[in-house]
C-alpha cells in the first residue's frame, strides 16, 4: 500500500506541445482516484507517467514516500488490472491466478497463502480447481484481478479497462471492481473517459482538460458545486442545462423567466451583463405536481415543450429556448470539447413519471433556484459556487471511505484466519 | 453490414458469400476449415478456404477492429513481419462485434507445435531468440506490442532457421519512438506471457522434460538486452581502425537479421563515433534479387540459399557452353530446369508439410550429405528421390499448410 504524490508534472513531446501540465496531486494510501476528461485530456499520459511508461518531462512522481521518475516499470511495484489478460486451459482457475509468483519462484507454501486469500476476498474458492474454460465471464475477469492481488502491488492502476466489454458485463464489473477495491483497500488509480463510471467508482475525481487538472473532488462535490462550466458540463447525465442570463439587481433574466438569487449569489454575479446559468434536469418539475410548501422556493414559467421521453421510472421533456450568437457559440464548443452533442439550445428537463405534460403544448413548470449555478461565458468561472459547502461534501466521503476501510479490515482479519486454517490443513 | 478491404480485393469478393450476419461460433461447418489450435485467443476465431487461399476471422470490438486493420496495414507497407491483413466487417446485426479478415500465414507453425516436439535443430533458445529479433524490430520501429506472447507469434522456417511473424495487434500502440520505460514494460509482460505459456503447455503434460519454462522466460529479458544493445549501440574507435570497425559491425548486424540503412560517422577527440540506424524492415536484399530474376518469392534465407544455387547453376551453364551466360538467362533456365522439376517431384501426399522453397532447400542439404557420403557429386534429381522416400516422410503430417488441404477438396 503506498500514497502516490505528483509534484508539478509536465509532459512535453518532441513537439513542445505538453501533453501534461503542471499537473499537482495527492493520492492517498487506499484511496480510489478517478482520471477523468475527454480524449486528449491527457488522463493516459499521465497514469502512463505513474507505471512508467512515459518519461517524464518535469516534476516529482513520488510512491509511497520514494521519488520513482528513474525506475523501470517492474521496479515502481504496481499493477496493472486486466490488460490483456489470457487464461491457461490446461492451467487451474489456482495456477492461473498463481503463475506470477510461479516465475518468481516464491516458496509453495507462499504461494498458496497468497491465492487462498485472494480467492477468498474474489469469491472464486469453489472454483480453484476448476479448468478456466468452465468460467463465466466476470468469473473470467476476476481470475485476471487475482493476479494482480497475489502480486501484493502498491497500486493498482486501471486503463479504461471496461471499453471493451459489453454492456452488461461492464455494470456487471463495476460494481466488482468497486467492491474488491473496498475490501482490500489498496490505493487505485483508475482511467476513464466515461463520467458515469467516474461517479460511481471513485472516492475523488480528477477532472482534466487539455492536459491541466480542472477540479479534484468527491463525485458529489463536482456535481454540486462544480468549480467551472467544464467541470458543471461534464459531470452528469443528462448534462446540465445552460440558459443565458442577465442579472438585474438580484434577479436573473433567462428565457425561462425570472429567477430570484439570494444576496449573496446576487452579490456574485453583480457588474456582468450577459451570464449563463446552469441547471441541472432534475431541479425542475411540472408545476401543477408541485408541493405547495415548496413552490416558493423556485420559480414558475410556462414553455412549449419540443419532445417528451417517458422512460416507466422517469421522464423528461425537451424544450428549446432562444440564445444570443454569442452564447449559442460557446455552447457549441463547449459540446464539442465534452465530445458530446446534447448541449444544445435546448433544455432537457426531468419532471414525474406521472406527469400529464404532452409534447407541442405549452405547460407551467417550476424550477428550483436554490440550487442554480451561474457561470461568466467568457471565463468559464462558476461566479456562485460554495467552495466551504464543497469541501464539506468531500470531507464526507474521505470519512466515509475510512470507516468503510476499517470495517473492511476487520472482515478481512477474520477471512484470514480461516483461510490460513484450510491453508495448513 | 459493411466491409472494407485492402487492394487487391480480388481476394475478397468470394468471401462476400460467407454468413457474415451470423456470430462466427455458429458458422455451418462445411464453411470452415479445421486449423489446429494455434495459441490462446480471447475472442472467436475460425478459418476459412475461398477458392484455394486461407483466412483468419476474428470477432472483436469494432473500435479494436479499425485499430488493428489499420496498424496490420502499416506494418505490410514498412515489410514489418506481421500477418496480412484483408478487411473487416462492421455493422453487423444485433449489435454483433465487428470480424478482422487476415490472411492465413502459409507454412505457419504455432509455438505450441514446436514446443511440444524439439527436433534438435528448433531448440527452445532458438525460439526465444526468434521472438526477440522480432520484438527488437517492432520496438525499433516504434511499436509497442503489449501482448507479446507465443500465443500471438507465428514462426516459418527459412532454409533451416526460423523467421517469427506478428500475429496480434489488438494492443499495439504506435509511437514516434519507445521510452525505456515503453520497451522495458513490453519484454517484462513478454517474459511472464512466455512462462505462463510453457507453464501451460507443462501442465498440458505436452513440453519436453528438459524445458524449465521459469529459466526460458527469465533468460528472455537478457536476450532482448544484448540483441537491442548490438542493434543500437554507438561505437568509438580510434581513426584508423575506422575501415574494418566498420565492416565488422555491419556484417554483424546483418547476421542478427537487421540491414543497415544509413551509417553516420564522427569524428571527435576520444576518436571516431559510430551509429547505425537499423532498418526495421527484414533484411530483403536476396529475396529482391531472387525475384527479379526467377519470379520466385520466398522467404530472405531461402533466397540466399536458392540465389546460391542459381550462381552455381549459371557457371555450369558458362562452363559447358564456354561462353559468358547473362544472369537472367541463367535465372530463368535454373527455375525451369532444377528449382521446378524438384518441386513438381514432390509426391502428392507429402505436399503442403514445407514450403515448396524449403524443400529446395533441404534437398540441397541432403545432396551435400549424400555426395559427402559417396565422396562424388550425387546430383540434384538423385538426392531429391531420396530426400522424397527418406526425409520428408518424417515432417509430421499436421504441419501441412491449411490451403493445400482447401485444395485437396
Amino acid at each position: 500500500m503506498a500514497s502516490i504524490d505528483m509534484k508539478n508534472i509536465v509532459k512535453k513531446y518532441g513537439d513542445g506541445f505538453p501533453a501534461v501540465n503542471d499537473v499537482s496531486l495527492d493520492i492517498a494510501d487506499g484511496e480510489f482516484m478517478i482520471l477523468v476528461g475527454p480524449s486528449g485530456c491527457g488522463k493516459s499520459t499521465l497514469l502512463r507517467m505513474i507505471v512508467g511508461l512515459e518519461d517524464i518531462t518535469s516534476g516529482d512522481m513520488v510512491i509511497g514516500g520514494k521519488r520513482v521518475n528513474d525506475l523501470a516499470p517492474r521496479d515502481r511495484n504496481l499493477s496493472m488490472v486486466f490488460q490483456n489478460y489470457a487464461l491457461y486451459p490446461h492451467m487451474t482457475v489456482y495456477e492461473n491466478i498463481a503463475f506470477p509468483l510461479r516465475l518468481s519462484k516464491t516458496p509453495d507454501d507462499e504461494v498458496r497463502r497468497r491465492v487462498t486469500e485472494a480467492s477468498d476476498v474474489l469469491e472464486l474458492k469453489e472454483h480453484l480447481e476448476r479448468k478456466p474454460a468452465n468460467l463465466s465471464g466476470g468469473q473470467r475477469q476476476r481470475v485476471a484481478m487475482g493476479r494482480a492481488i497475489v502480486r501484493q502491488a502498491d497500486a493498482f492502476l486501471f486503463d479504461e479497462p471496461l471499453s471493451n466489454l459489453d454492456a452488461k458485463l461492464r455494470g456487471q464489473m463495476r460494481t466488482e471492481i468497486s467492491r474488491l477495491q473496498r475490501r482490500l483497500g489498496i490505493t487505485t488509480v483508475y482511467v476513464t473517459h466515461d463520467q458515469t463510471e467516474a461517479m460511481t467508482l471513485g472516492d475523488r475525481v480528477c477532472v482534466l482538460r487539455k492536459g491541466k487538472i480542472q477540479q479534484v473532488a468527491s463525485p458529489r462535490e463536482l456535481y454540486e458545486q462544480p468549480v467551472n462550466l467544464f467541470v458543471a458540463g461534464f459531470i452528469g447525465s443528462p448534462p446540465m442545462n445552460f440558459l443565458p442570463a442577465t442579472p438585474e439587481g438580484n434577479r436573473l433574466r433567462t428565457p425561462f423567466g425570472e429567477i430570484e438569487l439570494d444576496e449573496k449569489r446576487a452579490a456574485a454575479v453583480a457588474g456582468h451583463d450577459l451570464l449563463l446559468v446552469g441547471i441541472r434536469p432534475e431541479y425542475f418539475d411540472d408545476a401543477s405536481l408541485v408541493d405547495e410548501a415548496k413552490r416558493p422556493l423556485g420559480s414558475t414559467f410556462r414553455a412549449k415543450v419540443d419532445v417528451t421521453e417517458w422512460l416507466g421510472d422517469s421522464q423528461y421533456a425537451y424544450i428549446p429556448y432562444e440564445a444570443p450568437d454569442s452564447i449559442r457559440s460557446q455552447l457549441r464548443e463547449l459540446s464539442k470539447e465534452l465530445d458530446s452533442e446534447e448541449l444544445r439550445t435546448q433544455a432537457i428537463v426531468s419532471i414525474d413519471a406521472t406527469s400529464r405534460i404532452r409534447e407541442g403544448r405549452e405547460a407551467e413548470f417550476w424550477l428550483d433556484s436554490r440550487k442554480i449555478h451561474v457561470f461568466d461565458p467568457q471565463s468559464g468561472e462558476n461566479l456562485t459556487r460554495d467552495a466551504e459547502a464543497g469541501a464539506e461534501l468531500t470531507r464526507l466521503a474521505t470519512q466515509d471511505r475510512l470507516e468503510q476501510a476499517e470495517e473492511a479490515g476487520g472482515r478481512d482479519t477474520d477471512a484470514r484466519g480461516g483461510a490460513t486454517a484450510v491453508g495448513v490443513g | 453490414m459493411r466491409y472494407l478491404f485492402r487492394p487487391p480485393a480480388a481476394d475478397a469478393t468470394g468471401l462476400l458469400v460467407l454468413p457474415w450476419d451470423q456470430p462466427l461460433e455458429e458458422w455451418d461447418d462445411e464453411l470452415l476449415l479445421d486449423v489446429p489450435s494455434r495459441g490462446i485467443s480471447r475472442h472467436v476465431v475460425r478459418f476459412v478456404a475461398v477458392e484455394d487461399r486461407v483466412y483468419a476471422l476474428k470477432e472483436i470490438d469494432e473500435r479494436l477492429a479499425r485499430h488493428e486493420y489499420a496498424l496490420l496495414a502499416q506494418f505490410e507497407g514498412e515489410g514489418l513481419p506481421a500477418v496480412s491483413v484483408l478487411g473487416i466487417c462492421v455493422d453487423r446485426p444485433d449489435d454483433q462485434p465487428a470480424v478482422l479478415v487476415t490472411r492465413y500465414l502459409e507454412y505457419s507453425m504455432s509455438y505450441r507445435w514446436l514446443f511440444s516436439r524439439p527436433r534438435g535443430a528448433h531448440s527452445a533458445e532458438q525460439l526465444l531468440d526468434t521472438m526477440v529479433v522480432l520484438l527488437v524490430r517492432l520496438h525499433l520501429a516504434g511499436v509497442f506490442w503489449g501482448d507479446c506472447s507465443l500465443s500471438n507469434t507465428l514462426f516459418r522456417l527459412d532454409a533451416g532457421t526460423f523467421a517469427a511473424y506478428l500475429v496480434d495487434a489488438e494492443t499495439v500502440e504506435r509511437h514516434p519512438s519507445l521510452s525505456p520505460g515503453q520497451r522495458a514494460y513490453d519484454v517484462d509482460l513478454a517474459r511472464e506471457r512466455v512462462g505462463a505459456e510453457l507453464l501451460d503447455l507443462q501442465f498440458g503434460g505436452l513440453l519436453p522434460a528438459d524445458i524449465d519454462p521459469i529459466e526460458v522466460a527469465e533468460s528472455l529479458p537478457r536476450r532482448y538486452e544484448s540483441l537491442w544493445e548490438e542493434v543500437t549501440r554507438e561505437e568509438v574507435f580510434r581513426t584508423d581502425e575506422q575501415r574494418y570497425r566498420v565492416a565488422e559491425r555491419l556484417r554483424r548486424l546483418n547476421d542478427l537479421g537487421f540491414d543497415v540503412g544509413e551509417v553516420e560517422l564522427r569524428t571527435t577527440d576520444a576518436g571516431t563515433r559510430l551509429r547505425v540506424e537499423t532498418r526495421v524492415a527484414g533484411p530483403g536484399q536476396n529475396r529482391h534479387e531472387l525475384f527479379r530474376l526467377t519470379g520466385l518469392e520466398v522467404q530472405e534465407r531461402q533466397a540466399q540459399r536458392l540465389l546460391n544455387d542459381v550462381r552455381a547453376f549459371r557457371a555450369y551453364l558458362e562452363q559447358k557452353s564456354g561462353s559468358p551466360v547473362p544472369e537472367t538467362i541463367a535465372g530463368h533456365r535454373w527455375l525451369a530446369e532444377v528449382y521446378q522439376p524438384v518441386v513438381d517431384a514432390i509426391p502428392e501426399d507429402l505436399r503442403g508439410r514445407l514450403e515448396p522453397a524449403e524443400v529446395f532447400h533441404e534437398v540441397l542439404e541432403h545432396r551435400w550429405f549424400l555426395s559427402e557420403q559417396a565422396g562424388r557429386d550425387v546430383g540434384t534429381t538423385k538426392a531429391a528421390r531420396s530426400y522424397f522416400d527418406t526425409v520428408l516422410p518424417r515432417t509430421p503430417q499436421e504441419l501441412t499448410t491449411p490451403s493445400v488441404i482447401a485444395g485437396r477438396g
